[in-house]
């Protein structure tokens, strides 16, 4: 059942290519995608109903092979699919465009969720390369601004990413024998697989590296804001709500579990990016004018929350501490993050359609005429900072708990602590930039730009109050999610 | 039927093409050309048919000539006959769409009479390159390969009023001599020290040879020779001027068959050499490793400037060939969890020949249409040929080695070989390599969508053969990319 979720979006991009309706088909495989996914959140546990294996080749053994691993991948294609339906219902195609518009995002939907449902480690990283073509293409033929320069920077950043991860995974693949992930990564925990401390530390160099290209990890991150910026909406919401958690799910998938010596060799120098992420990043954000760059900037600077949590793992598995919540934590922000950036970037959008710029300073008093978008912004807005009741929050509290859940006061503060507490500075500076950005677009004296812009439409709100719902469900129940990581 | 036969009947059908081209009609030479693509064909299907001395019937005599000593027949060779058959079936058919421009530089602009001969060479060269897959022998190869480089030499430079194609011509021709004269030297090295030509022979000595340089020194020229046909440092230079000047169809031809026919060439010559136990193999891998990093280099890194789309395929060409001689250099026989380097290289050449066979194919219509081969020629692409435009979208980045298409699965090979025999600087040079072909592909992924055709918006419309092979090739490489076991069945 899970190469349906897979192949549904690829079968519905076809049927687009040979002259279905763009919009109706793609919205038509999204929402099956959505009834599908949620069903697997109650009933993931049956192998039989969702795991599936295809041989593809017998020597090495490759197999196109999709299944629920643990409930991490559970969440992850959960995410896909609500962000997915929200990103195809949200974003509106230029005339003669609607086929590459509704066939990228299609594809980048079939290439995220086919990423974190496959078991077999070439399709893991196969699936997650199919969406860099309709991402070049949207940016570079729908972008805004200087679309051109943005794609090829994206490509190339993205391309030579996936190219030192994909040294890094064929080399972990070498040494296991398999390119069965499940295999691979018992075999290291029942010691039938060791890995000799020189691999480790190469290995886990190049996940690093390579998957901290696709998270957008300091100072790797540069492609991230301009091309989140210049996408159209739903490319934008795809790629930062969910694509860009790829590298941090194979990093929980694969590298935590499979070179923790490795990783701990790189700790500190791990903490210090994302402390960099947080911090230099977060400034940067502060200093934008323009609220797409803003939002794209805070997609990055958020991303080293993450990290911070799996630094935390690391840290306490090389201790020999059990460090229960940090994984946890991690799946939670990821999740909770990735529906907050898209709502925040569908809105967005719908900002510039309805008054004409995405300029800070050339928008104000836009509560007046359009107070929905005034409330779901807030809303949203709120949530990305971390108020209590809200998806983000939970997830920023289990990181930052974290961080201190081994903690000793008898040795004092570890680099991990250290690393947290100025994290949690990053909190101030997502507050300063998201409540200045919203008193000046929608508070204050109405402006020219503002006075008559249309509230949002009844087909508008549905994407939004669906992301919305869900930020609520899980930020006042956080247990929905996190009871599919305990079983 | 003795595998024998394939050759004698390629011969035998190039006769007979040159029989239809004397007496067949003078305006068109359609005939010709299907003609030999039909009877390839028929070859091709014979092949399966084809057996080797071991399964002779008792009672026949054939299976103990001594042709044997010389030929070879396994399911290796059988792969690389088909493959220069359906190589040189493709070529045909990419010549009957290319007739235009061919008779525009022949000696008779309006009509097609003296275009005829360019459909009897491929077959003669094919036959060469079948023999090639099959040499077991120095001496044999030697010839088969001649055979193969001397047709080229008139393929090469065939459209005679054309400046272009005869500069390409001498080109190809001074550099053809001159490795010429480095195989022959080389092998008389090594005939010097090991008393054999017989590379079955070869194999039961070399364990055994105290003094290695003077092999060494053979082996190197050989090797230095096959890296012309290959089209690898150091004899890559003559690559980019005569894949240019050559008429379009040659330059597919140069840059598939005569390749894949030197790759297994090299395969055959290289198996007894990194032998367990040959006391040359470390050197010989060193000697790959220096031709796989500079090739990969080299060939990456110029195709970045390049905005003419035929000389970045020539480029390209030489690119794959790094790619392809990483995996020879990290040497791995047989084994039961990873795949072997020939059937890594094997599986290579046939993705091989599906994205570049296409890309040539799109190319030569591009020239027949536009009288272009700059990669603006394919501005605003997607308008006025919205298919044509995904198809060569997934060519390209299949070339590119974009993962799910058949580019990125020989990639994959390559690069799991190497990580395997620990060739870490043969694979930084492969990633940079990799990263650069992203730029240098999405070049041509870039004109086709983004830019706009300024004034030619007409729309595209490709010749029924060519859109049957394009889309025929272009369905297999995504069907290779997710499932490439049926490539592996053939090699057994």
């Amino acid at each position: 059942m899970l190469a349906l979720l897979v192949l549904l979006p690829i079968v519905a991009f076809i049927a687009i290519l040979a002259g279905a309706p763009a919009r109706q088909t793609a919205v038509a495989a999204g929402i099956s995608n959505l009834v599908l996914g949620l069903w697997a959140a109650f009933t993931w546990q049956d192998a039989d109903v969702w795991s599936s294996s295809l041989a593809v080749l017998e020597k090495p053994e490759l197999n196109l092979a999709f299944g629920f691993s643990d409930g991490m991948s559970v969440i992850m294609v959960l995410l896909s699919v609500i962000v997915t339906v929200a990103a195809l219902l949200s974003g509106k195609a230029p005339a003669d465009r609607e086929i590459l518009y509704y066939g990228s995002s299609l594809l980048i939907s079939a290439g995220a969720i086919g990423a974190f449902a496959a078991t077999d480690l070439f399709f893991f990283y196969a699936f997650h390369e199919l969406a860099l073509i309709p991402t070049f293409l949207m940016i570079g033929i729908l972008g805004r601004g200087d679309r051109k320069a943005t794609a090829w920077k994206i490509t190339i950043y993205l391309g030579f990413g996936s190219i030192i991860l994909l040294a890094g995974l064929v080399w972990l693949a070498n040494l296991a024998g398999t390119f069965d992930m499940p295999t691979m990564v018992a075999a290291v925990k029942d010691g039938s697989l060791v890995i000799d401390p020189a691999s480790q530390k190469g290995i886990a160099a190049l996940l690093i590296v390579g998957f901290g290209v696709l998270v957008s990890l300091f100072p790797f991150h540069s492609w991230a804001a301009p091309a989140y910026a210049s996408a159209p909406a739903p490319t934008s919401m795809l790629h930062a709500g969910v694509l860009k958690k790829f590298g941090l799910y194979g990093l929980l998938r694969l590298a935590v579990p499979m070179v923790p010596d490795g990783m701990n060799q790189w700790l500190i120098p791990l903490l210090v990016l994302l402390v960099c992420n947080i911090l230099w990043v977060g400034m940067v954000t502060v200093s934008q004018k323009r609220l797409d760059l803003m939002l794209g900037n805070s997609s990055v600077m958020h991303m080293g929350y993450i990290f911070l949590a799996v630094a935390a793992l690391v840290a306490a598995q090389a201790d020999g501490q059990v460090n229960d919540i940090a994984g946890p934590a991690a799946v939670l922000l990821m999740f909770a993050h990735g529906i907050s950036i898209a709502m925040l970037f569908g809105l967005a959008d719908k900002i510039e359609r309805n008054t004409g710029t995405l300029e800070i300073n050339d928008l104000g008093g836009l509560a007046k005429a359009a107070p929905g978008l005034a409330f779901l912004f807030g809303l949203v807005g709120f949530a990305s900072i971390g108020l209590p009741g809200l998806a983000n929050f939970a997830g920023e509290v289990m990181v930052f708990l974290s961080a201190f859940k081994n903690y000793n006061p008898a040795v004092g503060l570890g680099p991990v602590q250290i690393a947290c507490i100025c994290a949690i500075w990053g909190v101030v500076i997502s507050a300063i930039y998201m409540l200045r950005a919203y008193r000046r677009i929608f508070q204050g004296e109405s402006v020219s730009a503002t006075e008559s812009a249309p509230d949002l439409s009844f087909a508008d709100r549905i994407p939004a109050i669906l992301l919305a719902a869900t930020l609520l469900a899980v930020g006042f129940f956080p247990n929905l999610l996190l009871s599919l990581l305990s079983k | 039927m003795p595998a024998y036969y394939l050759e004698a009947l390629t011969v035998a059908l190039g006769l007979l093409v040159l029989m239809v081209e004397a007496f067949g009609p003078s305006k068109s030479k359609k005939l010709v050309g299907f003609t030999a693509a039909a009877g390839l064909t028929f070859i091709l299907i014979l092949s399966f048919f084809a057996i080797g001395p071991e399964s002779a019937k008792e009672g026949s005599t054939w299976g103990s000539w001594e042709l044997w000593r010389f030929y070879d027949f396994d399911n290796l060779a059988r792969f690389y006959k088909g493959f220069a058959l359906i190589c040189t079936i493709l070529v045909l058919l990419m010549s009957i769409d290319f007739r235009s421009v061919l008779s525009r530089f022949t000696d008779f602009p309006e009509s097609e009479n003296g275009t005829g001969e360019y459909y009897c060479l491929p077959v003669f060269a094919c036959a060469g390159m079948m023999w090639m897959a099959s040499a077991k022998d120095l001496a044999g190869a030697f010839i088969a390969l001649e055979l193969v480089t001397i047709t080229f030499y008139i393929l090469v430079a065939f459209m005679r009023k054309n400046v272009g194609s005869l500069e390409a011509g001498v080109k190809y021709l001074i550099l053809g001599a001159l490795s010429t004269g480095f195989l022959v030297y080389g092998i008389a090295w090594i005939y010097g020290t090991t008393g054999t030509m017989n590379l079955a022979v070869l194999a039961e000595r070399i364990p055994s040879i105290e003094n290695t340089t003077p092999l060494l020194f053979g082996i190197a020229l050989v090797l230095i020779a096959m890296g012309f046909k290959i089209g690898a440092v150091p004899m890559q230079v003559w690559i980019p001027d005569v894949y240019q000047g050559a008429p379009t169809p040659t330059t597919a031809y140069l840059s598939v068959g005569s390749k894949a026919a030197g790759f297994i060439l090299l395969i055959r010559f290289l198996e007894p050499l990194l032998q367990a136990g040959s006391p040359v193999a470390t050197q010989v891998m060193v000697m790959l490793s220096i031709m796989a990093a500079a090739t990969l280099l080299f060939g990456n890194l110029a195709a970045i400037g390049q905005s003419n789309f035929k000389r970045l395929l020539a480029y390209s060409s030489i690119a794959h060939a790094g790619f392809l001689l990483l995996a020879l250099a990290a040497w791995k026989g047989e084994s039961d969890t990873s795949i072997t380097s020939v059937n890594a290289v094997s599986f290579y050449l046939a993705t091989y020949l599906l994205m570049t066979l296409a890309s040539f194919f799109v190319l030569a219509q591009i020239r027949v249409q536009e009288g272009t081969d700059q990669i603006d020629a394919f501005n605003g692409l997607s308008k006025r040929n919205p298919v044509l435009a995904i198809g060569m979208t997934v060519i390209m980045a299949a070339l590119a080695g974009v993962p799910l298409t058949a580019g990125f699965i020989g990639k994959f090979f390559v690069f799991s070989l190497a990580v395997g025999a620990g060739l870490w600087w043969g694979i930084a040079f492969a990633f940079i390599g990799a990263a650069a072909g992203f730029y240098y592909y999405f070049k041509i992924i870039r004109a086709i969508w983004w830019e706009s055709a300024s004034d030619r918006d007409k729309p595209l419309v490709l010749p029924q053969i060519t859109r049957a092979c394009v889309v025929g090739l272009t369905l297999a490489i995504l069907v290779l990319g997710i499932w490439p076991q049926p490539i592996l069945w053939l090699l057994g």
